[in-house]
């Protein structure tokens, strides 16, 4: 499978990445180098072989719906780029 | 100068407890190490303050409890910049966690500062962990303590645990914490003549470690010496109720189950592992680590993993795929960099312009890569079809152990340490190749230990892996004892960083 430059654009905006119009070419290119390495996954027979979920066989473990912890906006707000009165604060949203 | 720095856990632990040695002296000396070995590049952050008040702590412990006190107490060790420590800056060597500190710690620090480690500081690493080389770093590469013999170009630690690799092969610290997703644990180990061991998946908690590829990715010991290996896993392991995938079982006793003694265990070689291109060092050590097994009394069978060739392949969809969620993460708005915005920029723009500015290429290569595998249309193509190969890759392992195969011995990298710059610049896969032999390990969720087995005609350190069966690291570190006494590498590089 081939990334064409339009490809790189969709997939670059879909991971909210910004590329500059000049280096999409190069990105389709480097894409494509990856996914034809993976290729080769098309020659294995998977038939009726399961997607591993998970690679230790075990059951999920549950824990009661309750709150363990928190309570502490000031440390969860002392990395923020922006915050103001208990809450990060980002370019406007909804107009 | 480097005397203390230079001790193994072991021998640092007997003579912290005859009170020959001080805590405090064994830090000092690190400290100084670590001073001199600037042009390594292996720590990124030095915690000197915090490390002197560890170690005085742990020498009023060891006065107080004697022999009573944790092996680790007393033990000065480097941490993956991978790790969160509570208040000291933790990028995972990338710009978009840029002075970010944590208002918590890693649940693997946590137990080794119980235990009365000492933290020397924050080491080196691929950009998120994703790389072979350290090159991907957003502090720049660290380098290998070790150079060819007349030949004075700087070579690649390995990666992306390279810092830890670094530092603990040129005796700055005793041991490292690594991380391991698709050989980040053991190529590093190999390529500086260190030991390193990845747990069975589950073995050692994952909370507080910064996620790259949560199925895959363990965090474990890079040590100088199996005896090392054994004993740090012992106080990293254990269930831990905030990693709802770490097991629920009991961790033994590692270091009484180090016996040397694999009379009758069979080690099983497998045939896909000889591959086109292999060095012809790496093909000789093989075959050492083969006689040396031998000669320890362990049978040794062929055998065959017939899907090894297609675990990079899965490897390079499942972790890009993993990868793109986990590190949806990152946009700006709670921690780490953000974008200057223009007028009239919004929140879309704020993101892409952070992540543009915050990732470095490989780590943006690959979280689109993941974004591509994952979308509409692809999904089953792609990232279904690399789980069910998944699936294929740990049921060859399953049916070897099936058979009666207690550890399987191969290469742990198809090469040496290979220059600075000189792979993976045109094309991003050169770079994927140098996982072929421990990839599959993670994909089947197994332990794997890197052993410094050799050097190669340069005199660079080769590594020989050993495959362990699922929870069985303390049989498997038995093996790698038998291992490491016979090939009996000759472990430190002549120090040229101080020159």
């Amino acid at each position: 499978m081939s990334i064409d430059r339009e490809t790189a654009r969709k997939v670059a905006h879909l991971a909210r990445i910004g590329v500059a119009e000049e280096a999409l070419d190069d990105l389709a290119r480097e894409l494509s180098a990856v996914l034809g390495f993976v290729e080769q996954l098309m020659e294995v027979d998977v038939e009726g072989v399961e997607p591993m979920v998970s690679v230790t066989p075990m059951t999920l473990k549950k824990r009661r719906d309750e709150v363990t912890d928190g309570g502490y906006p000031d440390r969860i707000l002392a990395n923020a780029p922006m915050a103001r009165e208990g809450f990060f604060v980002v370019p406007k949203v909804v107009e | 100068m480097g005397e203390l720095a230079g001790l193994t856990i072991s021998e640092a632990r007997a003579r912290l407890r005859k009170g020959e040695i001080t805590a405090r002296e064994i830090t000092e000396d690190c400290l100084a190490e670590i001073e001199a070995a600037a042009p390594l590049g292996a720590f990124v952050e030095v915690t000197a303050e915090k490390a002197l008040a560890m170690a005085d702590a742990a020498d009023a412990r060891l006065a107080a409890e004697g022999e009573a006190a944790p092996a680790m107490c007393g033990i000065p060790v480097g941490i993956k910049d991978l790790f969160c420590v509570e208040g000291v800056r933790t990028q995972a060597a990338s710009k978009i966690l840029d002075n970010f500190r944590p208002p918590y710690e890693s649940t693997v620090t946590a137990r080794l500062w119980q235990d009365g480690a000492v933290m020397l500081g924050k080491l080196n690493m691929d950009e998120f962990a994703m790389g072979s080389s350290n090159e991907t770093s957003h502090f720049g590469p660290a380098i290998n303590p070790w150079r060819a013999e007349g030949d004075s170009r700087p070579l690649t630690p390995g990666g992306s645990s390279g810092g830890s690799a670094a530092a603990v092969a040129a005796r700055l610290c005793l041991a490292a914490t690594g991380t391991d997703t698709g050989g980040s644990i053991r190529q590093p180990a190999a390529f500086t003549g260190i030991v390193g061991l990845k747990p069975t998946y589950g073995r050692v908690s994952r909370w507080g470690i910064v996620a790259f590829a949560s199925s895959l990715d363990q965090a474990g010991p890079m040590t100088r010496s199996v005896r090392d290996a054994a004993i740090m896993l012992q106080a990293m392991a254990g269930e831990d109720p905030r990693d709802s995938t770490s097991a629920p079982r009991p961790v033994p006793d590692f270091e009484a189950m180090l016996t040397g003694d694999i009379r009758g265990r069979r080690i099983g070689i497998p045939k896909e592992y000889r591959v086109e291109g292999m060095s012809a060092g790496i093909e000789a050590l093989w075959q050492a680590g083969i006689d040396m097994l031998r000669d320890a009394g362990a049978e040794i069978v062929d055998i065959s993993l017939p899907h090894t060739k297609y675990a990079l392949p899965a490897y390079y969809v499942i972790a890009p795929a993993e990868a793109s969620s986990n590190l949806a993460r990152y946009d700006g708005v709670r921690y780490g960099h953000r974008a200057k915005l223009a007028p009239g920029e919004g929140i879309v723009e704020m993101y892409e312009k952070t992540r543009a500015e915050g990732f470095g290429d490989e780590v943006k290569r690959r979280v689109m890569i993941g974004t591509y595998v994952l979308s509409a249309g692809y999904y089953d193509a792609y990232y279904n079809r690399a789980r069910k190969v998944r699936t294929l890759i740990r049921r060859d392992f399953e049916q070897a152990f099936a058979s009666g195969i207690d550890a399987v011995l191969t290469p742990a990298t198809p090469s040496t340490a290979f220059a600075l710059g000189e792979k993976g610049q045109d094309d991003p896969v050169e770079m994927y190749l140098n996982d072929i032999f421990t990839v599959p390990v993670n994909l089947a969720g197994l332990p794997g230990i890197s052993v410094p087995a050799g050097r190669d005609a340069k005199g660079l350190p080769l590594g020989l892996q050993l495959i362990g069966r699922p929870w069985e690291e303390g049989e498997m570190m038995n093996i790698a004892l038998a291992l490491e006494e016979r090939a009996g590498f000759d472990g430190a590089p002549s120090p040229w960083w101080k020159g």
